[in-house]
């Protein structure tokens, strides 16, 4: 049981990890209605900024904080040069646009950083494991990670739902012309947004840094779970995103914990180390086409579309 | 892409056999991984094998050479056609490399249909060594199962009763996980086996090794993975809990990653940077001289298959359609090897020896150390199932 429970807590760590990237990428979806396939590269750039500060301020917090700010502006500058021409275009166009963006950061980070990756590494305190409750140890940088993932919910909640910023947010999303006719400044709301979409998609990177990687490409795979993430969710849907970020990451790792072992049961161990891993990388998909079937518009379609 | 043809002008000095009107440069295809986060490795068998090239001024046999490096971008079927590429568009003498046993194994059949003379220079797929070894096929590397059996070994002789497995799935990763239990003479009480190459989350696997409560873990990841493997090993906290016997996990690519997280791993290896013989001591300090970086196994490996190049193409005095002299040649494994002197085994897999090496701090650097000699002149299993005499 408290293994079970140990499990529980990597699926929901994953999960947030994908929210986090899952939020950015749906706010941009949803609303501006643009399919940007570069979210992955603002991902690795926030990883990299991250690593660099890293060694300039010796700092892991300032790091952090400056590689928030960094990962934000890039985004910002990225929207009025590159995808501001795209959003009168068809999602082929956003598709092909975004995609060579990619491939360019992809490029340009070999030439500033070269291919061999770089590291993030915590500081001490953070680098053991607590005993959260009786029998269960759990890294405390992965706990970091939910506390801070939550925090960014509820801040993000606050934004969209209380704040004014976030009532033309909505606004910009039900009727983009409405609200430019009432004389707000729509492009400059859509910079802001891409940019707050940049930044989540930065945090995310930072915040995997320490664990997983930085590294040329690091963004593609997990970019694809983001999408599963918002079409499980409903697209444009923040509280949509949050639920099936949770959702994918429980199925993957509880599925990756236990699916070998209970196959173990009726295949030979060799068979059911192999479809175990494979079958829990599937059910990811398979969710995703029930949902697509029985209810395309996702868990929580936003309410305005 | 990347194409260096490197053509040495004509120099007097040239004034070698007969056999110099029919060959005028050795051609030499190579493939490995010079994209993606695993072109480091690429990178440092290229820059070992150019090295290599300069300590025999660039000439082998007397002849000039010619080097053609394609990359694989860690794919099978990108593999085999560049393979392809080399061998049919290129007509290459030689073809050197490979990192992955997959890439390798999809790609080994136009080679040897070819009869392509061809020297891997890392991965070590266990059909090599066995039922699909080929007369013009060396390897300056070992067979997969090699290392973990010696580290198998070495967990025996510290006395260790119950071992946990994780590794990739794929060839390798199933290769290295057979070595360890053959040798090793406890208990398995789990085995792991994680997507590979993209999952890098190891939280679910390191969970269940934690509940499992062995007394030792046993690893594999090469590249960037071994990287995210023992950070997320020591971030669980089980560093110091549960020990940790690696196999190609930590190397001289990723020690300056990890640093201080690797100290006190131990691992298993055929080479290590330290070993005390002049050909070593020579490249490891030509190595850091001119890429102000240590070399790693990879690139050791690499670096000898120019010594075993040179010595087929100096005994046919740069004839190179005699094969079947290169490939005698060649069984004799008549150059000086950054390992000291290797045998070959009748698959042409070397048989020599593996150290145990340990992570250690000198000064502000981060190291691998020779500590002792696990197994002397070790010959791989397969050896029996490889048609050749």
């Amino acid at each position: 049981m408290l293994y079970f429970i140990e499990q529980c807590l990597n699926g929901i760590q994953l999960g947030m990890l994908l929210f986090l990237l899952a939020a950015g990428l749906t706010l941009v979806f949803g609303i501006m209605d643009l399919v940007n396939l570069a979210h992955g590269s603002l991902y690795m750039l926030g990883a990299y900024f991250a690593a660099t500060f890293a060694i300039w301020t010796g700092s892991f917090v300032a790091a952090v904080i400056l590689a928030l700010v960094v990962s934000a502006l890039v985004g910002m500058a990225l929207e009025i040069v590159a995808i501001r021409r795209l959003y009168a275009r068809s999602h082929l166009d956003h598709v092909l646009g975004t995609f060579g963006l990619l491939l360019f950061f992809n490029e340009a980070v070999r030439l500033i950083w070269g291919p061999a990756g770089m590291t993030l590494t915590l500081p001490p305190q953070m680098l053991a494991a607590v005993q959260i409750i009786p029998g269960i140890y759990y890294p405390i940088y992965r706990l970091v990670i939910i506390l801070a993932a939550l925090a960014v919910a509820a801040l993000l909640y606050f934004v969209v739902m209380r704040t004014r910023l976030g009532m033309l947010i909505r606004a910009g999303a039900s009727n983009r012309e409405m609200v430019g006719a009432l004389g707000v400044n729509i492009k400059l709301l859509y910079t802001l947004v891409f940019g707050l979409g940049a930044a989540l998609a930065g945090f995310a990177g930072v915040m995997q840094a320490p664990i997983l990687t930085v590294q040329i490409g690091m963004g593609e795979n997990i970019l694809i779970l983001a999408f599963v993430v918002i079409i499980i969710g409903g697209i444009g849907s923040i509280r949509g995103a949050f639920v099936a970020a949770i959702v994918v990451g429980l199925i993957d790792t509880v599925g990756r914990a236990f699916l070998p072992d209970l196959l173990g049961h009726i295949l030979s161990t060799n068979a059911a180390a192999t479809l175990g891993p494979a079958l829990s990388s599937m059910s990811i998909y398979m969710v995703m086409a029930g949902i697509l079937i029985f209810r395309p518009e996702g868990l929580f379609p936003a309410a305005s579309r | 892409m990347i194409k260096t043809p490197f053509v040495a002008a004509a120099a007097l000095a040239l004034v070698a056999g007969p056999a110099m009107a029919q060959q005028k440069t050795v051609k030499i295809g190579f493939i490995s991984t010079f994209s993606g986060p695993t072109a480091v490795i690429g990178n440092d068998m290229r820059n070992s094998f150019e090295l290599g090239l300069d300590h025999v001024g660039r000439k082998l046999g007397g002849l000039p050479v010619e080097v053609i490096y394609e990359d694989d971008t860690q794919k099978p079927d990108v593999g085999v056609q560049k393979t392809q590429k080399l061998i049919e568009s290129d007509h290459v003498d030689f073809v050197v490399g490979y990192i992955w046993s997959n890439v390798l194994l999809a790609s080994l059949k136009p080679l040897v249909d070819s009869k392509t003379m061809t020297v891997v220079t890392n991965a070590g797929a266990s059909q090599l060594a066995g039922e699909r070894c080929s007369p013009y096929v060396f390897s300056t590397s070992w067979n997969n199962d090699q290392t973990p059996e010696a580290m198998g070994t070495y967990m025996n002789q510290k006395g260790i009763k119950k071992i946990f497995v994780i590794a990739p799935n794929y060839a390798a990763g199933k290769d290295m996980a057979a070595g360890v239990k053959l040798t090793y003479k406890g208990e398995v009480i789990g085995e792991e086996y994680t997507r590979w190459p993209d999952q890098l989350d190891f939280s679910a696997e390191l969970s269940k090794a934690r509940a499992a409560n062995p007394d030792a873990i046993f690893v594999f990841y090469p590249g960037g993975a071994g990287v995210q493997f023992i950070t997320q090993y020591v971030q669980a906290g089980l560093k110091g809990k549960i020990p940790l016997y690696q196999v190609f996990t930590i190397d001289d690519l990723s020690l300056p990653r990890l640093k201080e997280l690797a100290v006190g791993i131990p691992g298993a290896q055929e080479w290590v940077n330290d070993l005390p013989n002049e050909t070593n001591k020579k490249f490891v300090a030509d190595y850091i001289a001119k890429y102000k970086k240590r070399p790693s196994f990879y690139g050791a490996q690499t670096y000898d298959a120019v010594g075993l190049i040179n010595s087929a193409v100096t005994a046919v005095k740069g004839d190179l359609t005699q094969k079947e002299a290169m490939r005698k040649e060649m069984e004799k494994a008549d150059f000086k090897s950054v390992r000291g002197h290797f045998t070959y085994g009748n698959n042409h897999i070397p048989i020599q020896n593996f150290y145990l090496q340990d992570a250690v701090k000198e000064g502000d650097d981060y190291v691998l150390k020779t500590v002792a000699t696990i197994v002397k002149d070790d010959q791989d299993r397969f050896h029996d199932k490889c048609p050749m005499k």
